[in-house]
């Protein structure tokens, strides 16, 4: 039932994205650009680590396109409030996991093609790394895709009207974006930064992605990467459920 | 045996200036194949008490079953018997006609081509049989209207509750909306549940009247007997009747959020 209801969801909002494919290649927009107009700064300059600069900056890009792509997720749970479609589902009897599932997978596929062709673009650039590291990179994407979707969901299902879920996701994905290390790896940050920035959760993501670039798969950081991950995959799912299960107070 | 029934069924929303008892504690109970108007001004609780009769909303005080089936203890045993149509509808304007009723039937766990045959099946009852592949946003607001009836009827429900079903249609497509529901009666012995603000509606449709006001039942009774009770006369009208009730006009200050 659940997987049948799951895949049901997901279809839909596939063909809706599908639907759109203009939108699709614009969410690339702001990665590409950076890769294009900021990534060259970076190629003489001692950065740390152990491969190139573009190992370090393509990961970072990476996650910020899913940082950025699956926060503003909860606009279509918005749009979809407005027009009785959320209700109209939650009133049948489709598991309520399977609602919100089926949307941050739709989400997670989008932004994994998306991340596919800004490493295509940031091979032409310069980037060399290994096969693997790269595929856990994308495996990474999607982790942090249907974490953050399932907030943002769950945040769209909970404000009160639609003016307040931009400047939210915004106060939450700025500080995120410079605390996690995304841009310039945090080991050329002082002693105060780095530590604040381990309190971000995308901070061992970010790290964890750039060892994977340099193939380090055993590495502490992708340990913790992994487990950052996993567990806050688990809780913001798990939270997400429950505002679809309950909301409507 | 009655189809649904509530005992002191209430609820409060907890606001910034202090909880509001949108409902304050209804008792209901409808046979099947009933057709039921339910009346008040705005702001009496009447969308809140069907959102909390469709699982969309949690009671925060009394019980309910529908079709048997415990309200609180399963709601989705409450899900399958129950049809809604919410004021807004409830479509994508994106998608095809076709494509949102098999999603729907599917919804509601018919396998594939089940839910393609009903599609087409419903299609030709709500009179949509031409416009299945037209997306739903090129509707007319008639066409609309049914399309969310054909929606809600995907998986031949026993109750339908319907919110203000022909708010902003016009008198021909209103009457075709009547007949389909009184349809829907006396074919399938479906029980409809609807909420109206046209009093001419409630006496055309309605075997009984619920006048809601302030969240609880304040007059219950068929239209004729509702009219000579507080009226005075089964010939007064129940715009007389309906004001004698409730004894006022306006929506009051107080009234409850709008559940969106």
């Amino acid at each position: 039932m659940f997987v049948q209801d799951t895949a049901l969801i997901y279809g839909r909002y596939l063909r809706q994205s599908l639907r759109s494919r203009f939108a699709l290649l614009f969410g690339l927009l702001m990665p590409l650009l950076y890769l294009l107009f900021f990534g060259p700064l970076l190629t003489g300059l001692p950065l740390g680590g152990g491969g190139s600069s573009w190992q370090l900056l393509v990961p970072g890009l990476l996650l910020q396109l899913g940082l950025f792509g699956a926060a503003f997720s909860g606009f279509t749970v918005i749009v979809e409030k407005g027009q009785g479609v959320v209700e109209r589902m939650r009133v049948t009897p489709v598991s309520r996991l399977a609602l919100l599932l089926g949307r941050v997978l739709r989400d997670a596929t989008v932004l994994v093609v998306q991340a596919v062709l800004l490493v295509l673009a940031a091979v032409v650039m310069g980037l060399r790394a290994p096969l693997a590291g790269v595929l856990i990179g994308f495996a990474f994407v999607a982790l942090l895709t249907v974490s953050l979707g399932s907030l943002s969901c769950a945040l769209a299902m909970r404000v009160a009207t639609p003016q307040e879920f931009g400047p939210l996701v915004n106060a939450v994905t700025l500080p995120a974006m410079l605390l996690s290390g995304l841009m310039l790896p945090m080991a050329l940050a002082p002693g105060w930064l780095d530590l604040l920035s381990h309190v971000m959760p995308l901070r061992y993501l970010v790290d964890a992605v750039r060892d994977a670039y340099v193939g380090s798969y055993t590495s502490d950081h992708m340990l913790y990467g992994v487990l950052v991950a996993v567990a806050f995959a688990t809780l913001a799912v798990t939270a997400g459920t429950r505002v679809f299960r309950t909301a409507g107070a | 045996m009655s189809i649904i029934s509530t005992a002191s069924l209430a609820r409060t929303f907890q606001t910034r200036l202090g909880p509001v008892a949108a409902v304050r504690g209804i008792d209901l109970s409808v046979r099947e194949g009933e057709i039921i108007g339910l009346l008040g001004p705005n702001g009496a609780g009447k969308t809140t008490t069907l959102r909390m009769l469709t699982t969309l909303l949690k009671p925060t005080g009394g019980a309910a079953t529908i079709a048997g089936r415990d309200l609180a203890t399963d709601p989705a045993g409450v899900r399958r018997a129950c049809g809604y149509v919410a004021q807004s509808g409830g479509v994508d304007p994106q998608i095809s006609i076709r494509e949102e009723l098999v999603t729907q039937g599917r919804l509601y766990r018919l396998t594939r081509d089940q839910a393609a045959e009903r599609a087409r099946e419903l299609a030709d009852t709500l009179g949509l049989a031409d416009l299945l592949d037209r997306r739903c946003g090129t509707l007319s607001g008639g066409q609309r209207r049914r399309l969310d009836i054909a929606l809600a009827l995907a998986h031949r429900p026993k109750v339908l509750f319907l919110d203000e079903p022909t708010t902003g249609l016009d008198p021909g497509s209103r009457a075709d909306l009547w007949d389909l529901i009184r349809g829907l009666r006396d074919e399938h012995g479906t029980t409809v549940f609807l909420t109206t603000h046209y009093l001419d509606e409630a006496d055309a449709l309605a075997d009984r009247l619920v006048i809601v006001d302030k969240g609880v039942v304040v007059a219950e009774g068929t239209p004729s007997a509702l009219k000579l009770a507080h009226a005075g006369s089964i010939d007064a009208t129940l715009q007389d009747t309906f004001l004698a009730i409730t004894g006022r006009g306006p929506a009051p200050a107080d009234a409850a959020p709008v559940a969106v």
